[in-house]
């Protein structure tokens, strides 16, 4: 049988959006999937070595989470990745249009993929966008 | 003889407490024993369905005050 593969879409910089990314991309990963997170837009920024780590919040749900200290959404992606084998790609658009250099990005995310290559990889699979 | 191994994930939400399981879970060995501690209910939940899927197994759930416990075997 076909392994289920489960493709993640980033594209918000809102905290629930961010969070719930996290949430699918960690445990599909954690339950045997082939995770691929592309990170685009406004997300992108949030992965950059010392840059803000806390996203604002859309409404009250994001506001409660931050009061509570839920799991910032960037160790679940760092735990997709180390106990689920994700992978983590940032979009080379947004790599281009931020100016992101080698090396500036957190250590788990790969190197910057295009979208012919994503789109190649996540065919036939689950795609979730956020 | 299997070792039992306690992970504390009271205090996180889920996936958290899941989490916190699956690393423990690699540093254990085959056939011992893992109790999560959590006061997520959702995590209570969470966790039986992860080691039915993945194949571990599920030895039980209690809730003490307001805490669960759920303890899982590795078995592969």
């Amino acid at each position: 049988m076909e392994p289920n593969k489960i493709s993640v879409i980033v594209l918000s910089d809102k905290r629930e959006q961010l969070q719930m990314a996290a949430m699918v991309a960690s445990v599909g990963a954690v339950s045997g999937a082939d995770v691929l997170v592309f990170l685009s837009m406004n997300a992108l920024r949030y992965f950059v070595k010392g840059a803000e780590r806390r996203a604002p919040p859309e409404g009250p749900m994001g506001e409660l989470m931050e009061a509570k200290k839920v799991m910032p959404f960037q160790d679940l992606f760092a735990s997709a990745v180390e106990l689920g084998g994700a992978k983590v790609h940032p979009c080379s658009m947004a790599i281009d249009v931020l100016g992101i250099g080698d090396g500036e990005l957190e250590g788990y995310v790969g190197e910057p993929m295009g979208l012919t290559q994503f789109l190649d990889i996540a065919a036939g699979g689950q795609v979730f966008s956020f | 003889m299997a070792g039992k191994k306690v992970v504390d994930a009271r205090g996180s939400f889920c996936p958290g407490p899941l989490m916190e399981l699956i690393a423990a879970m690699k540093m254990v060995e085959v056939g011992d024993e893992i109790e999560v501690l959590s006061s997520d209910k959702g995590s209570a939940n969470e966790i039986p369905q992860w080691l039915k899927k993945v194949g571990h197994e599920h030895l039980g759930s209690v809730e003490e005050g307001g805490v669960w416990h759920v303890t899982a075997r590795r078995t592969k």
